[in-house]
C-alpha cells in the first residue's frame, strides 16, 4: 500500500500523513512493550524484593560466611576461565585465520561445539570423564587429585562453555584487519613478539576484551555444568549461583535475592564498564 | 649509504602455480628500479621476496656483497611501502613515523628529532597527531613513506605506492617522489602497472609478464627497442597490424613496411608502430587511407584512419604538420620506425590477445 | 644498463637459517597448542558423552526414550524451544528494525537493555521471572484470576526461553540492516511500492539469512536452557519437566548412562542446527 501522501518518495523521510506515523509509533511501542514485559519488569520485580525485608538484610547476607565463600569460590573459577580462554583463545584464533592447513574447518567447527551443548550435558561429560569408572579417573586417584565435586571440574566445566568467546569475538577482527601491518611492522624491524604487542595486541583489544566481558558474564552465571559437578558440598563448593539454588530450597528467599541481585549487577557492570572504555577512547581518539 | 640490489635467478611456485620464473636483475647503488607489468605478472612477489615477506623457490638475493636470501626480514633492513599504505590505524602519525625506530630501542630523543626532520621533509608537520583515518590518500602514502625512511633502510621497496589514489594526486606524488629520491639517493625498487610512472620515475625498468622478465632496461630503450611483442604491445601505445615477411620487409596487403630483416622469410608477423609513428602527409609515400575521425588533444590531433586494405589505425599527429586535413579526406599514411614480431611465438601469441579485434587497436592511450 | 649479473653459482634451493627454522618451528607449535586446547577441552567430553549414550548403538536411544518421563520432557522441550524461536524471529526482527530505523528517546537505552539477558545469570533471569509471575506476587495472582497462571507450567517455560535468547536474533539482524542501502527501499518506493511492499520485497530477503541464522542459534540454545527454567517449571514429571532438567535430574540419581543417551539425543540435533548456522553464516559473510 503506497503511503497517502504521494509527494513523498523517501521512506525514511517520514510522510506527513498520520497513518505511517502511526504505524510506526505502533512498531516501535511493540518493541518497547516486549523487552518491557520480558526484561525490565521482573528486573525492578527482583530489587523490590531483595529489599523488601528492609536494608539490613543486605549486610546480614553478604556478611555470612557461606556467602562470602561462594562469592569467593566463583571469584576465582571466573578468573582461572578468564586466564586459560583469553590466552588459548587468542592462539586458536590466531592459528584459525592467519594459517591454512588441513583440518582448519574442522578446527573452525570445534570451536563452536560448546554452543550446540546443554550447560547439564557438560557437566554429565565431566561425571562420565572423572566419576566412577570414567576413562580418567584412575589417573587422577593414583596422584591424588580430587576432581570431581571439587574445584579442577568446576573449574574445567566453566572454561568449556565459555571457549567460543574470546574466539568468535577476535577471529573477525583479525581477518578484517589483514597481514598488512603486521607485514609492515616486521619491515620496519619488528620481531614476532614485537608485532603481535604493539600491532596486532591493539588492533583487537576492543573484540578481545568484550570476548572477555562476555566470558566473564557466562562465567560467574553458570548453573546447569557447576551444579552437577559440584556434588553442593555447602561452604565447600558452593558457588554463588549453586548458593541461590539451595538457599531456595532451605526458602531462604531474601537471602537468595540478595546474592542474585549482586550477581546480575557484577556482570552487568563488566558489560557496561567495557562498552564505556571503548566510547571513551573513540571519543579521545577523534578529539586528537 | 646506498647498495645496489642483485636478484638472480629467483623463482616463486604456490602449489603447481609458477608465480615467478628464474628472474635475474641488477639495480644500480641509488638508482630507481621500476618492475613493470599487467597484474598477475609477479612483479609483486619479486618484492615481497626482496624484503623477505615470501621466501623465495628458488634463487639469490643480494644488497651490495651481503647475501639475504635466508635472512628474516627483521634482518634486511629494507624500507617498504604498501600499495594500502598498511599505517598502524591505532597510532598516530608520529608514532607511525617512529615504530621502527622504537623496535630498535633507539632513544626518546634522537627519535623525536628524526619523527621531526621526516615530518618535515614529507611537510606533513602539522598532522603529527592526527590518526591515519583523517588523512587523505595522499597524505596517507606520504607518511608510510615517512615511516619507511625513518630507520634508514638501505633500499626502499615500493609496492604500488600510488595504485589506490586517484590520477590528480598520483601525477603529485610521483613528481614529489622524484625530487625526494634526488634528494636522497637511496637505491629504490618500485613495482607499478602503470608504464608512464615506470618511463617518467625510473632510470631502469624491468618489464614483466607471466612471471618472467621480458626485458631489462633504460626507460628509452624499453620504449625505443622493445625486445619483445609483449613489450612493444605493453610499454606505450601501439597500433598492430599482422602480416607476413616478403625480402625482409613486412608485407601488409597493398603495401609493405621495412623491419624484418631478422625474421624468416615467409614467416607471420606482427608489425607494431607508435601512434606518433603514424604521419600524415600530402606526399606520395606509404599508403593510402580515409580520416575516419579526428578529436583534438591540445596541439595534438588524434585520428582514425581507415586504410585502403581495410585495417585501422590511431595516429597521433601535431596540429601544424595535418596541412588542413578534415575528416573524411583521403590521404597518405607514412609508417615511421615499425617493430616487427613474429607471432609463432608465446610472447607475441599473448601480445595479440591484449590487443582489440583485427589488429588495429591502440592498447593503451598516450597521454 | 641491461641488468645482466654476474655469473654466480645459483644454488637451487635457498639456505635455512636459524632464523627460517625458528619461524617455522613457531608456526607448529602454535598450531599445536590450538589443537590440543580444542582436542582436550571440546572435543574429550563429547567423546564421553557420545560413547556412554551410544553404547548399545542405536538401541540405546530406544532405551532412552524408554526410561519413564523421557520422551513428554523431550517433546516438551522440543514444542516450547520451537514457539520461543518463532516468538523471537519475530519480535527481534522488530527490535532491530526499530533500533535501526526510529529514532526516539530511550533507543539507547532500549539498545543496552536487549543485551541484558548475555550478562544477567540464568538462574537469576528464572528467580527474576518467579518473583514477578510468581504465586506469591501480586501481578501472578492478577493472571492467575483471569485463569492464565505462568508459574510452573509451560508458559513459564516459553517466557523463561524468550528472555534469554532475546538478544541473539536482534544481533544477527541488527548489522545487516544497518549495512542495507537505503537507496534500494528510495528506488522502489520511487517506483510506487508501500512501506510494506517493500519491506517484503527489498529488505526482508537481505536480512532472512541473518533471521535464519539467529533463529537455529535460539532453538539450540533452548534446547539445552537449564538455569532459567528450573525455578519456573516445577518440574513436575510429565507436564512440565524440560529434557535438560530430566538430565540433571537422572546425573544426579546416578544414573549416568540413561541421562548420557538423551543428552546424546539432544546433542546430535542442536548438533546439527549449529553447523547448519554456521554454514548459512559463513555463505552470509562471503555475499
Amino acid at each position: 500500500m503506497s503511503a497517502p501522501s504521494s509527494t513523498s518518495t523517501v521512506p525514511s523521510a517520514g510522510a506527513p500523513g498520520g497513518r505511517r506515523r502511526l504505524a510506526r509509533g505502533a512498531l516501535a511501542a511493540a518493541a518497547i512493550a516486549y523487552v518491557a514485559l520480558l526484561l525490565l519488569l521482573p528486573l525492578i520485580g527482583i530489587v523490590v524484593r531483595a529489599f523488601e525485608p528492609g536494608l539490613s538484610i543486605v549486610g546480614d547476607t553478604l556478611s555470612r560466611p557461606e556467602v562470602t565463600h561462594a562469592f569467593l569460590l566463583t571469584a576465582i573459577i571466573t578468573l582461572i576461565t578468564i586466564v586459560v580462554t583469553t590466552f588459548f583463545g587468542l592462539v586458536v584464533a590466531w592459528v584459525l585465520v592467519r594459517q591454512r592447513f588441513i583440518g582448519r574447518s574442522f578446527l573452525n567447527a570445534v570451536v563452536d561445539l560448546p554452543f550446540a551443548l546443554s550447560p547439564v550435558t557438560v557437566g554429565l561429560a565431566a561425571v562420565l570423564l572423572f566419576g566412577t569408572g570414567g576413562w580418567l579417573t584412575d589417573f587422577f586417584m593414583a596422584r591424588g587429585i580430587q576432581v570431581l565435586f571439587a574445584l579442577p571440574s568446576m573449574i574445567l566445566v566453566t572454561t568449556f562453555i565459555c571457549i567460543p568467546f574470546t574466539i568468535r569475538e577476535v577471529v573477525p577482527v583479525l581477518e578484517e584487519f589483514g597481514l598488512d601491518e603486521e607485514d609492515a611492522a616486521r619491515t620496519l624491524g619488528a620481531s614476532i613478539w614485537q608485532t603481535f604487542r604493539m600491532v596486532t595486541l591493539p588492533n583487537i583489544r576492543w573484540a578481545l576484551l568484550y570476548g572477555i566481558a562476555l566470558t566473564t558474564a557466562r562465567a560467574i552465571g553458570e548453573i546447569g555444568a557447576v551444579l552437577i559437578v559440584s556434588g553442593t558440598i555447602a561452604g565447600l563448593t558452593e558457588t554463588a549461583t549453586i548458593y541461590i539454588f539451595t538457599a531456595l530450597e532451605e526458602r531462604l528467599v531474601a537471602q537468595a535475592h540478595v546474592v542474585a541481585l549482586v550477581l546480575a549487577l557484577t556482570s552487568i557492570l563488566v558489560l557496561v564498564a567495557i562498552e564505556w572504555l571503548h566510547r571513551r577512547n573513540e571519543k579521545a581518539r577523534s578529539n586528537a | 649509504m646506498s647498495m645496489p640490489i642483485k636478484v638472480e635467478g629467483l623463482t616463486k611456485h604456490f602449489g603447481s602455480f609458477e608465480a615467478v620464473q628464474d628472474v635475474t636483475f641488477t639495480a644500480a647503488a641509488g638508482s630507481i628500479t621500476a618492475l613493470l607489468g599487467p597484474s598477475g605478472s609477479g612483479k609483486s612477489t619479486v618484492l615481497r621476496m626482496i624484503a623477505g615477506l615470501e621466501q623465495p623457490t628458488a634463487g639469490r638475493i643480494w644488497m651490495g656483497d651481503d647475501e639475504l636470501t635466508a635472512k628474516s626480514v627483521q634482518e634486511r633492513a629494507v624500507g617498504f611501502v604498501f600499495q594500502h599504505y598498511a599505517l598502524f590505524r591505532h597510532m598516530n602519525v608520529a608514532d607511525n613515523v617512529a615504530f621502527g625506530l622504537r623496535v630498535r630501542k633507539e632513544e626518546k630523543a634522537s627519535r623525536d628529532a628524526r619523527v621531526k626532520e621526516l615530518l618535515e621533509l614529507v611537510q606533513m608537520t602539522h598532522f603529527a597527531h592526527r590518526y591515519p583515518d583523517q588523512l587523505s590518500g595522499g597524505q596517507r602514502q606520504r607518511i608510510a613513506l615517512a615511516r619507511a625512511l625513518a630507520p634508514r633502510p638501505r633500499v626502499l621497496l615500493l609496492d604500488e605506492p600510488f595504485g589506490a589514489l586517484d590520477a590528480k594526486v598520483r601525477q603529485d606524488l610521483r613528481r614529489w617522489l622524484d625530487e625526494l629520491h634526488r634528494e636522497l639517493g637511496v637505491t629504490s625498487l618500485l613495482v607499478t602497472h602503470d608504464q608512464e610512472e615506470a618511463l617518467e620515475l625510473a632510470n631502469q625498468v624491468v618489464v614483466m609478464h607471466e612471471g618472467r622478465v621480458e626485458q631489462a632496461g633504460a626507460p628509452a630503450d624499453v620504449y625505443n627497442d622493445p625486445a619483445t611483442a609483449f613489450v612493444a604491445g605493453f610499454v606505450g601505445a601501439a597500433n598492430v597490424l599482422h602480416g607476413h615477411v616478403v625480402h625482409g620487409h613486412v608485407h601488409l596487403g597493398t603495401f609493405q613496411v621495412p623491419g624484418a630483416d631478422h625474421l624468416e622469410e615467409g614467416a607471420a608477423v606482427a608489425a607494431y608502430v607508435r601512434p606518433h609513428d603514424v604521419r600524415v602527409t600530402e606526399e606520395e609515400t606509404g599508403v593510402r587511407g580515409r580520416i575516419e575521425r579526428m578529436a583534438t588533444l591540445g596541439w595534438l590531433a588524434r585520428l582514425s584512419i581507415k586504410l585502403s586494405g581495410g585495417e585501422t589505425l590511431v595516429a597521433h599527429v601535431p596540429h601544424d604538420e595535418l596541412g588542413g586535413a578534415k575528416e573524411g579526406d583521403e590521404v597518405w599514411v607514412d609508417l615511421r620506425s615499425p617493430k616487427a614480431f613474429g607471432i609463432e611465438s608465446d610472447s607475441a601469441g599473448s601480445a595479440a590477445s591484449a590487443d582489440p579485434v583485427n589488429g588495429q587497436g591502440v592498447t593503451s592511450p598516450v597521454a | 644498463m641491461s641488468g645482466a649479473a654476474q655469473t654466480v653459482g645459483i644454488r637451487s634451493v635457498p639456505v635455512r637459517s636459524k632464523d627460517r627454522t625458528g619461524a617455522a618451528l613457531r608456526h607448529l607449535g602454535l598450531r599445536g597448542a590450538a589443537l590440543i586446547y580444542l582436542g582436550a577441552m571440546v572435543l574429550v567430553p563429547i567423546a564421553a558423552i557420545v560413547t556412554k549414550g551410544f553404547g548399545d548403538g542405536l538401541t540405546s536411544f530406544r532405551t532412552a526414550l524408554a526410561v519413564p518421563g523421557a520422551w513428554p520432557a523431550i517433546r516438551l522441550t522440543l514444542l516450547t524451544s520451537a514457539v520461543a524461536t518463532l516468538i523471537n524471529a519475530v519480535m527481534g526482527t522488530l527490535l532491530a528494525w526499530v533500533l535501526v530505523r526510529y529514532r526516539f528517546p530511550g533507543r539507547r537505552v532500549l539498545s543496552a537493555v536487549v543485551d541484558l539477558p548475555m550478562a544477567i545469570p540464568t538462574l537469576v533471569t528464572g528467580l527474576m521471572l518467579l518473583t514477578l509471575y510468581g504465586p506469591n506476587s501480586p501481578i501472578g495472582q492478577a493472571l492467575e484470576g483471569v485463569g492464565l497462571r505462568v508459574a510452573f507450567t509451560s508458559i513459564g517455560i516459553l517466557l523463561a526461553l524468550c528472555v534469554v535468547t532475546l538478544p541473539l536474533v536482534v544481533r544477527q539482524v541488527q548489522p545487516v540492516l544497518l549495512e542495507l542501502d537505503p537507496a534500494e527501499e528510495e528506488a522502489a518506493s520511487t517506483l510506487g511500492a508501500g512501506a510494506w511492499f517493500s519491506f517484503r520485497k527489498v529488505v526482508f530477503p537481505a536480512i532472512r539469512p541473518a533471521i535464519v541464522g539467529g533463529g537455529l542459534l535460539t532453538f539450540a540454545r533452548c534446547i539445552g536452557e537449564f538455569g532459567s527454567v528450573v525455578l519456573i517449571s516445577g518440574n513436575l514429571a510429565g507436564k512440565t519437566l524440560t529434557a535438560p532438567v530430566f538430565i540433571f535430574q537422572l546425573a544426579n540419581q546416578f544414573r549416568p548412562a540413561e541421562a548420557a543417551s538423551i543428552a546424546t539425543l539432544m546433542f546430535a540435533i542442536s548438533f546439527v542446527l549449529v553447523l547448519v548456522t554456521a554454514r548459512l553464516l559463513a555463505r552470509r559473510a562471503e555475499a
